[in-house]
């Protein structure tokens, strides 16, 4: 237990409310998350769930609360006391970003090879041999034929670009990542490639991620806890098979047994 | 392998638990499942929970493992440290820790993965979290070792488990607690799918893991399975005498 | 107009424009931005672009900017593409003529200040000279990164990871690095500017130079500077450095091989000779070689 005590959270969230003008889309939500940990938010459209990951990803700001993150060498900061270039530089660095539309995470007009090595340009490193030998490693990794490092992505399917903006966000080893239903608009087929591999690598990397989906599916294969929410509220939160297998909340039973089973 | 522990101390207390479903979709009908059970598993014990079905004995088993949330009572789980941690009130790191370290659970069915090949199925205890304690090859070569004991065919290793039958399913969930051994091992009908050989080779599976320490509270349909690997019965009687 | 008569007739000052064109107020506008770009080399600083007479496209920003700074002492030399007598270098000269009544000259050395489209003059210069550039697009990731809001926080913040991605692309397809003019730069250590289309063979005399670079942008409206002698660094990767053009044969008319030769199509048969582009440097080979 004592390993259990002494590891401090990689995130923690405190009272985490927003607002868009008067109307309040996130209330007062509070969680931490440790490093390898995989959190799912899950809940229908409106539910507030992707202003919450936007707005602990730093990409919108709070009307309350706080999200502290904890930096290497320096423990729990919280995020928007940092300066602008600071949050910047954690988000090239120590976070990944996976957006539901991979033409939001990828720069469609460069090849593939530019895509998955740009971070590492960002940190200076200038030798184009390494480079290129790094991004045909992450290539290799997430199942992408490595012949295609010269290719845009324009010319990619949509699992494809899925995949290459994995590659392009994990090449700095982050410690967390965010997706943004990484898996919506894919074929059944596909989903279950990219969530296999996506298991596999946050494993693999001991990563941390915090997983936006309606899907709960998802939630059950990838994240060990899930928390539930309802208009911009967590009705439930919990070991991720608890809370599919014997939900207390009576939306969070709705949402289950809801659920096509094929 | 071994248990490296000389700790005799139960593995296992189950106080005054109950169980209630409440069903809000069902007009919030309460179900009451289980009430004021108690239990004391310790180590090189084999518990057989027995009994006809609906008494909850599954519900005592998920509710062990952190699979269902109790209504009341207690369930302390020994760490690997020697402390308790009550499961009731644990938190979700802590309950993650207890499965990793402390606890195994074989259910009746294999939650199926799509595409990942039976033998990383097996494999994948070993290699949790990053934690690393051994290469992806030397997991892989544990992993068919166990698949081989519990006669998979090897040309079944290569792939997802979706189209085996049950009871070669129950074979790789067997397999996958197996390759880790951990102090508690909680066991859901595991010879109900199987053949007279496999069911011998997991009843030899049940003594050696007791051998070695492990406690282990399981639901046995069969009474000579149960003959050979059950130290002690615990009758499940209907709620109203409980 | 002969190339070796380095003064030459042009339009009488007309008595009534205000000196250079611009009224006062605007010239002190333009100094202060030109000042702030000299104490921040390489970052573009924004101004009140006026109307001049003629369009946007040909020169606006580097006439705003000559204007600005010419003095009645001053000596001026215009060079479109290297050359004094092209068109648009006859009309910015006319009209400098015509707006100041200064001296004008083709001598590089003779000059004090000297406007140029595309080319920095073979003859090395000197402190106490400016250069002024005309610039069409200030901004060096603006195809990669449109927003500008954006590329004013990549400068801020010194991310130019995207630059870089600009040339990793240019290595994939091309093997080399295939832009051959306006070849992004790093200046004095911090900013990235684009040095205007200039052929990135001139860009080495760029660093260090003891002249004073300006730059103007009319459309888009920005100034910058490059300060006598900073270092100007053009961008490349380590296994794959930056170089500068070379061509096998000679200047056809002055012998030299280290000017920057235009290549001269001479009949329908595709017969071509190599000349210097930078016309005075030529001539004065030619005369004393």
């Amino acid at each position: 237990m004592s390993e259990l005590d002494t590891t401090p959270p990689l995130m923690r969230v405190q009272g985490l409310s927003c607002a868009y003008g008067a109307k309040t889309v996130v209330r007062d939500i509070s969680f931490d998350l440790w490093p390898g940990e995989v959190l799912a938010i899950v809940g229908e459209s409106g539910s507030g769930k992707t202003t919450l990951l936007n707005t602990v990803a730093a990409r919108h700001m709070p009307s309350a609360g706080h999200v502290y993150f904890d930096l290497r060498d320096h423990g729990l900061q919280e995020i928007y006391a940092m300066s602008e270039a600071q949050r910047r530089m954690l988000a090239r660095t120590d976070w990944g970003f996976v957006h539901q539309h991979a033409a939001e995470g990828l720069r469609m007009n460069v090849s593939a090879g530019a895509n998955v090595s740009e971070r590492l340009m960002a940190l200076g490193q200038r030798h184009y041999g390494q480079l290129r030998a790094q991004a045909i490693d992450w290539l290799e990794r997430v199942e992408i034929n490595p012949n295609r490092i010269d290719d845009r992505p324009d010319t990619f399917s949509g699992g494809m670009r899925q995949r290459l903006q994995i590659a392009r966000n994990l090449i700095t080893q982050p410690r967390l990542v965010f997706m943004d239903e990484p898996t919506s608009g894919l074929d059944v087929s596909v989903q279950a490639k990219l969530l296999d591999m996506m298991r596999t690598l946050t494993r693999q990397m001991n990563l941390a991620a915090i997983i936006v989906t309606h899907d709960l599916a998802v939630a059950r294969l990838l994240a060990q806890r899930m928390m539930v929410m309802q208009n911009g509220q967590a009705v439930e939160t919990g070991l991720t098979d608890q809370v599919l297998d014997d939900p207390q909340h009576p939306y969070t039973q709705l949402l289950v047994s809801s659920v096509l089973q094929p | 392998m071994t248990l490296h522990s000389t700790n005799t101390q139960p593995m296992l207390q189950m106080n005054k638990l109950s169980k209630q479903f409440l069903l809000h979709l069902q007009n919030s009908t309460a179900l009451t499942v289980l009430q004021n059970f108690n239990l004391t598993l310790s180590p090189g014990e084999c518990v057989r929970l027995s009994g006809p079905s609906g008494m909850g004995k599954s519900t005592i088993l998920k509710l062990a493992y952190g699979n269902y949330r109790a209504s009341a009572g207690e369930i302390l789980v020994r760490d690997t440290d020697g402390q308790y941690i009550d499961m009731t009130q644990a938190s979700a790191r802590a309950v993650l820790h207890l499965r990793a370290h402390s606890m195994g659970y074989v259910s009746q069915f294999l939650r199926v993965i799509p595409r990942v090949a039976a033998i990383d199925i097996v494999a994948e205890p070993l290699l949790e979290n990053g934690l690393d304690l051994v290469s992806r090859e030397q997991a892989r070569e544990q992993a068919a070792h166990w698949l081989t004991r519990l006669r998979i065919p090897e040309a079944l290793w290569q792939l997802p488990p979706a189209t085996f039958s049950g009871g070669e399913q129950q074979r790789i969930n067997l397999a996958r607690s197996f390759i880790k051994p951990r102090p508690l091992l909680l066991l859901d009908e595991p010879t109900a799918s199987l053949d007279p050989v496999n069911t011998q080779t997991v009843i030899e599976m049940i003594i050696q893991a007791r051998a070695q320490g492990v406690a282990i509270l399981g639901i046995f349909h069969d009474d000579t399975v149960a003959q050979q690997v059950v130290s002690r019965t615990v009758s499940m009687l209907p709620l109203e005498t409980q | 107009m002969s190339q070796n008569n380095p003064i030459e007739s042009g339009p009488a000052r007309d008595p009534h424009i205000n000196f250079a064109y611009l009224d006062e107020r605007t010239k002190r506008m333009i100094r202060r931005a030109i000042l702030k770009a000299v104490a921040i080399p390489g970052y573009q600083v924004p101004f009140g672009s006026r109307e001049m007479p003629l369009p946007y496209g040909w020169g606006t920003g580097g006439i705003q900017v000559t204007a600005s700074i010419i003095g009645s002492t001053d000596v001026l030399k215009v060079i479109d593409q290297g050359s004094d007598d092209t068109v648009n270098a006859v009309n910015i000269r006319r009209f400098f003529q015509r707006t100041t009544g200064v001296e004008v000259t083709t001598d590089t050395t003779l000059a004090s200040i000297i406007q140029t489209r595309h080319r920095i003059p073979e003859t090395p210069l000197r402190e106490g000279q400016v250069l002024v550039y005309q610039v069409p697009v200030p901004e060096p990731m603006q195809h990669l990164e449109p927003r500008e809001q954006e590329t004013r926080q990549l400068h801020a913040l010194q991310e130019y990871g995207l630059m870089h991605v600009n040339l990793f692309e240019d290595l994939s397809h091309y093997g080399h690095i295939s832009s051959t003019y306006d070849y992004p730069v790093l200046v004095n250590g911090r900013y990235i500017m684009s040095p205007s289309p200039i052929p990135k063979f001139d860009n080495p005399k760029m660093h260090l130079n003891p002249a004073l670079q300006l730059f103007g942008a009319g459309r888009e409206k920005r100034i910058y500077a490059v300060p006598p002698y900073t270092t100007v660094e053009s961008l490349g990767f380590d296994d794959h450095p930056f170089e500068i053009q070379r061509w096998e044969s000679a200047c056809e008319l002055c012998g030299s091989k280290e000017s920057f030769l235009d290549e001269v199509l001479m009949d329908d048969q595709g017969k071509k000779m190599f000349v210097c582009s930078d016309s005075d440097y030529c001539s004065k080979r030619q005369v004393a070689p």
